[in-house]
């Protein structure tokens, strides 16, 4: 009926969901050996990165969000937003915490 | 030039409409497995008000213990329990879905235009949640309660009382998904409900202040979930999350818990500036100024609301950094509340103003919420926070906030659609005297209460020292006068269901899509769903509607 | 707006009664139903975030605080087990896209299919995770109950993990910090559990409706609904493993 819909009802194809779990799966492999290579404080932040490609990748082609609404998209970033602002201002509450443990 | 807008039918030969939601199906089932969004609004109704009289019973408990310096009615223990339960029963059964679960619930989906709201089936369960909490801290108060204020203070809550803090805590847990499950139905159907033409900016303000509300129920709640899961965990199994013997933080608590319970003042105060919108719009005869400000600052309030939390722990051991930051924001979030007033101000200048029960509760709001929201001020900045934080200085604060703005803005808009929702008038000459009733006993009551915070009288404490006692009596004092404010409205509204003049569907020639329908309204609402021409608060075209219209006999 | 504008439009060509039957009387198209009960799953998924994202804090706090004893911890954690249950978890959510994929081109044999095979995979998850908390409970690793630190006060007592990662004795303060390392395991894992036991149930009960063949009528909003949870569900998990497994193997 109106262009809106076609757009909720594009249908992603399996090839497109293979490639997708092909990354997911090589992107586990990788995080796991990072594991065990020494790169200082680097290792958190390289795993925290893998994690959020995953996450991305499964938000955007597992769920579809690449091909829905702009409300859509707008929901789950004012989640992320929200959650980062949760995790963010209580961390910057404890890492400014000069004399050290409670 | 008359003294009221109020127009109702000739009583005479007017009816209540002989189909209406309240009649379409009768029996005790049809009310309990019902989708219809009036109905379920009507149940909140009922329970609510049981609750807020539970809460105030308890309110009369610690003004009368508070008559005299010593501890001589209740023990302090015992003491301790009747302001915790005061406060849980206050907050998370009364404020928190009051205006949302029973005017946003029985009046959103009209004034988009739409038969209900969203998701009918998860609205009742809302309301099931709801009773089920409810039920669980009737029980738990009757088991005998708790004592750790309704804040559940860590390492107090999790290793120092004995009381019920876990089956509390499962109540306020369920009343939280309650609470999600309405904010998330109005979020959906705000969106995607609305009326052909019924744009974002064609809306009522009392829509836009309830969408930011239910945006707060949806991404705030939950936090609260897991702080109390996790205090729950504490108890029973010693986990150390809050311990400092096993290295955890009882701050991190706090974090969790004020994470919520700010955003939850705004979840409680939003829907009633909402409220307040539409009524000094409809008794100034004038649209509300600068809508786009107030429909902005509604959603402004809802995201700053969020960066704000740790202004309750000032003084519980954050960080100097931490501090600076909360405080720089908490004087951000005061300037969307501000511009309301102001707006609602500049919309009362040049109106045609007229003093019904409604309007007079909402310039009881704009009073007294403006006096508690500058008070806030003084508590957001960090330096005097410390002197007045933790005494009666707070108290009176959120008092003014919540019982003079809140409580004021919840009866204002009981009072305003009341009509609608029961096809009845309530008296106003009785009506009119309850609210100033009201608002002298309120000002009794609470007023005194920020000399006595500034002077250093703790809260939470059931004794004080003797030179505090003559404020504490005119408190109490004015506390019973502002019992019998409350009272009043219980006979007369229910007065009016029998003996009420006919209210027809619009006595107060308000706008919005609600009015254009019977008194009560049909169970489906709309009977074809309206298109939408016009912008809110446009009296022009509700006067050219009243030309063309025929007067319902039912 | 384009949400206005569908329902603008949807109501200009309403012809009253003919709606499918899985319709709800006061929605006013079918594609209106279908766009709400999206966006409410949405935004549930909204307040599980934020559930979680309390966990996720208090675990960011206490690894700061007491990162020796997390790595110490987290050496119980079986990477095999870990690595593995990743591997099923991924998988599970590939096969329900792709069930949501047969729904949507009405394939019901290979709707059913993806659909039991993501209950095993599934099950499979949880029966690892079983294995894994039966473990802890041998060892004595479960905060509140019995726990015990002398797998890092004395890690050569515990010659299993010590071959592969000769971790120092930590002191006894420090060791028993180790026991909110293993509530937070328990806590975050077992909520995620506790999220697939429901998703499992749900799966059961949408597998006997498929094979009736609901779904493939056109009506999948339901399967795609669930998928949006389930996905989810293994977006938790992504984040779970490297925090709780991969804090640091070398």
């Amino acid at each position: 009926m109106s262009e809106h819909n076609e757009q909720e009802h594009h249908i992603v194809s399996p090839k497109v969901y293979l490639v997708i779990l092909t990354a997911l799966l090589v992107g586990t492999a990788v995080t796991i050996w990072a594991s065990f290579v020494d790169m200082g404080p680097l290792n958190p932040i390289i795993a925290l990165a893998i994690a959020c490609t995953k996450a991305v990748l499964v938000v955007l082609f597992f769920m579809h969000v690449k091909y829905s609404t702009k409300l859509t998209k707008l929901t789950v970033g004012a989640g992320v937003f929200t959650f980062l602002i949760l995790v963010g201002m209580t961390l910057a509450d404890y890492f400014t915490r000069a004399w050290g443990r409670w | 030039m008359s003294d009221t807008i109020v127009s109702l039918p000739d009583q005479a030969t007017a009816r209540i409409p002989k189909l209406n939601y309240l009649s379409k199906e009768k029996g005790l089932l049809s009310w309990l497995l019902t989708g219809d969004h009036k109905r379920i609004a009507i149940l909140y109704l009922i329970s609510i008000s049981f609750f807020f009289f539970i809460g105030g019973s308890l309110a009369a408990l610690i003004r009368l213990e508070l008559l005299t310096p010593q501890s001589d009615l209740m023990a302090t223990d015992t003491y301790n329990k009747v302001f915790s339960m005061h406060g849980i029963v206050m907050i998370f059964f009364f404020l928190v879905p009051s205006v949302p679960a029973t005017l946003g619930n029985f009046f959103i989906p009209m004034m988009l235009g739409a038969k209900d709201l969203a998701l009918p089936k998860i609205n009742l369960l809302s309301w099931y949640l709801y009773m089920a909490a409810g039920m669980m801290g009737l029980y738990t108060m009757i088991a005998g309660g708790v004592d750790t204020g309704w804040t559940f203070t860590t390492p107090l809550s999790t290793h120092y009382v004995n009381t019920h803090v876990i089956t509390t805590g499962v109540a306020i847990f369920i009343a939280g998904f309650s609470s999600i499950f309405t904010g998330l139905n109005f979020i959906v159907t705000i969106h995607k409900m609305r009326a052909p033409g019924m744009t974002w900016f064609r809306m009522p303000l009392f829509i836009w202040a309830h969408y930011a509300a239910s945006i707060l129920m949806v991404l705030g709640t939950p936090v609260l979930a897991i702080a109390i899961v996790l205090v729950a965990l504490e108890r029973t199994v010693g986990i150390g999350v809050f311990d400092p013997a096993k290295g955890g933080d009882p701050l991190l608590f706090q974090h969790l818990f004020w994470f919520y319970s700010h955003p939850a003042v705004y979840i409680m105060i939003l829907p009633g500036m909402g409220v307040i919108s539409e009524v000094i719009s409809t008794f100034s005869r004038k649209r509300v100024f600068g809508y786009t400000a107030v429909a902005f600052s509604s959603v402004a309030i809802a995201v700053f609301g969020f960066f704000v939390w740790a202004h309750h722990m000032f003084i519980m051991g954050i960080s100097n950094y931490a501090v600076l930051v909360f405080s720089l924001l908490t004087m951000l979030v005061a300037v969307p509340s501000a511009i309301k007033i102001f707006n609602w101000a500049f919309t009362l200048y040049k109106g045609s103003i007229t003093f019904e029960t409604p309007m007079l509760y909402a310039f009881g709001f704009m009073g007294l919420f403006t006096i508690g929201g500058m008070t806030g001020v003084f508590l957001g900045t960090s330096g005097t926070d410390i002197h007045l934080t933790e005494t009666y200085f707070i108290v009176a604060h959120f008092h003014f906030v919540m019982v003079g703005g809140m409580l004021m803005a919840f009866l204002a808009g009981l009072h305003f659609w009341w009509p609608k929702m029961t096809g009845r008038m309530y008296p106003e000459k009785i009506s009119q005297l309850a609210a100033l009733i009201t608002f002298i006993g309120f000002n009794f009551t609470f007023f005194p209460q920020f000399i006595l915070g500034t002077l250093g009288m703790p809260r939470r404490y059931a004794s004080y020292p003797p030179e505090f006692q003559v404020l504490n009596v005119l408190s109490s004092a004015g506390a019973s006068i502002l019992g019998v404010g409350y009272l009043l409205p219980v006979f007369y509204l229910l007065w009016s269901l029998k003996y009420g003049a006919i209210a027809g569907d619009n006595p107060w020639q308000a706008t919005g899509l609600e009015w254009q329908t019977q008194s009560p309204p049909l169970t489906e609402n709309f009977t074809e769903i309206p298109i939408v021409d016009h912008e809110a608060y446009d009296y022009e075209w509700l006067e050219r509607q009243k030309e063309k219209e025929v007067p319902s006999v039912g | 707006m384009s949400d206005s504008t569908v329902i603008a439009q949807s109501a200009a060509a309403d012809e009253h009664h003919a709606h499918p039957p899985y319709q709800r009387h006061h929605f006013e198209t079918i594609d209106q139903q279908n766009d709400a009960t999206n966006f409410a799953m949405w935004l549930f998924l909204l307040t599980e975030i934020m559930f979680f994202g309390g966990l996720f804090t208090a675990y960011l706090i206490y690894r700061n605080w007491y990162y020796p004893a997390f790595v110490a911890a987290s050496h119980q954690l079986d990477i095999f087990w870990g690595g593995l249950n990743t591997l099923l978890l991924i998988s599970s959510s590939f096969t329900m896209a792709m069930g949501v994929w047969c729904a949507e081109t009405r394939k019901q044999s290979g709707l059913v299919l993806c659909l039991v095979l993501t209950f095993v995979l599934g099950l499979g998850f949880l029966g690892i995770k079983s294995i894994e908390y039966h473990e802890k409970w041998e060892k004595h690793h479960i905060p509140g109950l019995h726990f015990s630190t002398q797998s890092f006060a004395d890690p050569e007592s515990d010659t299993e993990v010590f071959e592969k990662y000769h971790d120092k004795a930590l002191a006894p303060d420090m060791a028993a910090h180790t026991e909110l390392y293993f509530f937070l395991y328990f806590a975050m894992t077992g909520m995620h559990a506790l999220h697939m036991i429901i998703g499992i149930a749900i799966l059961a009960f949408m597998i006997v409706r498929a094979r009736a063949g609901a779904y493939t009528n056109g009506h999948l909003a339901f399967v795609e609904n669930f998928g949006l949870y389930w996905h989810f569900v293994d977006i938790v998990w992504i984040f779970l493993f490297p925090l709780l497994y991969l804090i640091s193997r070398h």
